[in-house]
């Protein structure tokens, strides 16, 4: 069977996801990036390669995130596109009539506005990292919670008491305050769900009209309490979709498939996993911009280049 | 004594004609650099915008190679930048540099004032000379927004990639080693022509998509703060067009009312509806401005402001009505030293991306609610 695959490398996490041809997923990797992108993506090759048991060939790869341009030069892309892209595209393979998407990463949150199966308008957080899911986890952490009950103990709040959540600090220097004032860990925990779909929607969807149906995806989705507090907050229902998670690469396969017809996919296989590559960089002394490029090299060849301002560095 | 002015996307090549035809010594600062920003950033307070910043920086650097007079221009209004050639004075000396800062306060505090500052600068120059100055700076301002704003309407079409950027360098420095009016014109002349045929002359001419900047004056022309949205949006084959340039500011603040561009009056005039009050800066200019583009059939806005800036964030959240009233897609983008390229190129792209598909839908002649033809 042809397949296309998607891989999504963000500054947290990194996710791979392998699709058919109408769009169904067939394997998924989701792993840590832990600041060392170019492993990732190959351990999630790895893990890709060895969970795709039927036999198949590969048609299209596509790329999204932050580390689109790196992964696309080291497994060899047909499409790099941005996330914004990506998660709309992933969103409506779900819910075709989807008009709103949440996403909330590890390290970001947008909000995709789509009229008529196309995006109309969108919106990134640009500054506060509060609700983003190292935010959350680090919540989850101080309080003694794993970050996978986190939801549900929201869930059984009685009391939900009001949590400042304007930014980070302030939220976390309230949730102490709470704590020690005896408030228990299930009202304060939703509290700050609360706290952060509030601080969502005045920050990143401020002024967007949010219409049904919505769909939450991104790792913070897998949280039942966020789900709830955007619910209760929208006055609407939220769908969350089973691979949540995987949007971003499910999105990018997507793109991939659509980007044919090509001749040939430019995929170098999954043995790009055993290769060694070695990323490094200089200082270009080119001009006064002194920009630091960043090269990634396997063995004598060199992969790809970038960062010039002026793009006398990139291929 | 050798005068320097803080850099501001393409200003110095004025600038300098206009002091050096005066018969002053300039000492330019080098280009902004990694180093200008982080020398700025560690000197100036956080919460003070990123032009303070890279002022502070270009002072350090051109006060290193040997500059002791600079000169900063004033304001007025709500905005901060009315206090900020003072609050740098105050940074340099504090640091220890013997540096003299002259502050050019808007005429409309005074022409007097002003007449004596420039005197100040200029000294043994008499009036004829001055003149003379002005009147080769005037030429060469204009003849960098002309080139520029060929640039911009090049690159979207040019066959490979950077090639219109770096005939555009090439023109600009042409231009500025030009010591007379009729060299200056010359060198726009073959500036233009070289940025032209740097396309490579594509025989098929879709129409690109048009995108309107708005937004801060100095982070709009300064490519080095802004990233080079404009050459990021060119090179995505968007056509940029701004209202925002040298010229304008000259004609809008220095000349009489009778010289203002009629561009600047319609911004204003438009953005009353939304915004009818002086909030500093370009505030009013970048609602109207919003409403010119909508007018003229652009696909989108970008404004462009230094994070934590007032006038523009008036603006911004007026422009949430305006773009939805007129049915315009407007991008905000908010920088300073902390922004990330990654993030810039993500927003960009997402952005046209957009427009590109509305595009699309609006030729299939699809309409739905929030998305009218315009
Ligand atoms: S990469 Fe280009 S812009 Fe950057 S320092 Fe080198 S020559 Fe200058």
């Amino acid at each position: 069977m042809s397949l296309y695959l998607g891989i999504d490398v963000g500054s947290v996490s990194t996710d791979v996801a392998l699709i058919d041809p109408r769009n169904g997923l067939v394997a998924g990797a989701y792993l840590m990036t832990r600041g060392q992108p170019i492993r990732v993506v190959q351990e999630a090759l790895d893990e890709i390669a060895a969970a795709a048991t039927v036999p198949h060939e590969i048609s299209g790869v596509g790329t999204t995130g932050s580390g689109r341009h790196l992964a696309a030069a080291i497994v060899g892309a047909d499409a790099v596109k941005n996330e914004i892209t990506a998660h709309a595209v992933a969103a409506l393979a779900r819910v075709p009539d989807a008009r709103t998407v949440i996403e909330i990463g590890g390290q970001d949150s947008k909000i995709i506005i789509l009229r008529d199966g196309v995006v109309v308008d969108f919106a990134m957080n640009s500054v506060c990292a509060a609700g983003t899911g190292s935010f959350l986890d680090r919540q989850a952490s101080r309080l003694g919670i794993p970050i996978e009950e986190f939801g549900t103990i929201a869930l059984r709040s009685k009391n939900p008491v009001r949590i400042a959540g304007r930014c980070a600090v302030f939220a976390e220097s309230d949730m102490i305050h709470k704590q020690q004032v005896g408030h228990t860990v299930e009202d304060i925990v939703w509290g700050l769900c609360q706290a952060l779909v509030r601080n969502y929607l005045n920050n990143v969807g401020k002024g967007k009209e949010i219409r049904p149906p919505v769909v939450f995806q991104g790792g913070v989705a897998a949280n039942a309490g966020m789900k709830k507090a955007f619910e209760e907050a929208l006055g609407m229902e939220v769908i969350v979709p089973g691979e949540h998670k995987l949007m971003g690469a499910i999105g990018a396969a997507i793109l991939a498939r659509e980007a044919r017809p090509k001749p040939a996919t430019s995929f170098k296989g999954f043995d790009v996993a055993r290769q060694r590559f070695v990323s490094g960089g200089f200082e270009c002394s080119g001009c006064s911009n002194m920009c630091e490029v960043t090269e990634i090299r396997s063995g004598d060849s060199l992969v790809a280049r970038w960062g010039g301002r002026c793009g006398k560095w990139s291929s | 004594m050798r005068v320097t002015f803080p850099r501001m996307g393409n200003s110095h090549i004025p600038l300098r004609a206009l002091f050096e035809s005066a018969g002053v010594e300039v000492v330019l600062p080098p280009p902004s650099s990694r180093r200008t920003v982080a020398l700025g950033a560690r000197h100036s307070p956080e919460f003070a915008c990123f032009p303070l910043k890279l002022n502070i920086g270009n002072f350090i650097e051109a006060a290193e190679s040997g500059a002791d007079t600079m000169v900063m221009a004033g304001g007025i209004g709500p905005c901060r930048f009315g206090y900020y050639a003072q609050v740098e004075r105050e940074i340099l000396a504090d640091m220890g540099f013997d540096l003299e800062m002259v502050v050019l306060e808007p005429p409309c505090t005074g022409w007097v004032g002003l007449a004596s500052r420039i005197r100040k600068i200029t000294g043994g120059c008499g009036v004829t000379g001055l003149l003379r100055a002005a009147r080769l700076a005037w030429v060469k301002c204009g003849a960098v927004d002309e080139i520029e704003s060929v640039s911009r309407k090049a690159r979207p079409v040019e066959r490979s990639r950077g090639a219109v950027t770096r005939a555009m360098e090439e023109a600009l420095a042409l231009l500025d080693d030009a010591g007379t009016v009729t060299a200056a014109r010359k060198a726009l002349a073959a500036g233009c022509e070289m940025i032209w045929s740097a396309t490579g002359f594509p025989v098929d001419d879709p129409e690109p998509i048009r995108v309107g900047i708005v937004g801060e004056i100095f982070m709009v022309l300064d490519g080095f703060s802004n990233m080079d949205v404009e050459r990021r949006l060119g090179e995505m084959g968007v056509e940029v067009h701004r209202f925002l340039s040298m010229g304008e500011w000259v004609r809008s603040n220095l000349l009489p009312k009778s010289f203002m561009p009629h561009e600047a009056r319609e911004m204003v005039a438009l953005a009353s509806p939304y915004l009818n009050y002086f909030v500093g800066g370009h505030g009013v200019e970048s609602v109207g401005g919003v409403r010119v583009y909508a007018r003229l059939g652009f696909d989108g806005v970008v404004q462009i402001m230094p994070f934590t800036c007032m006038p523009e964030i008036v603006a911004q959240s007026v422009l949430k009505n305006v773009s939805r009233d007129h049915s315009i897609p407007v991008l905000t983008l908010s920088l300073d030293e902390h922004t990330a390229e990654a993030g810039l190129q993500t927003r960009l792209e997402a952005f046209v991306d957009l427009l590109k598909r509305r595009r699309v839908m609006k030729a299939a002649g699809r309409t739905e609610e929030g998305v009218t033809p315009l």
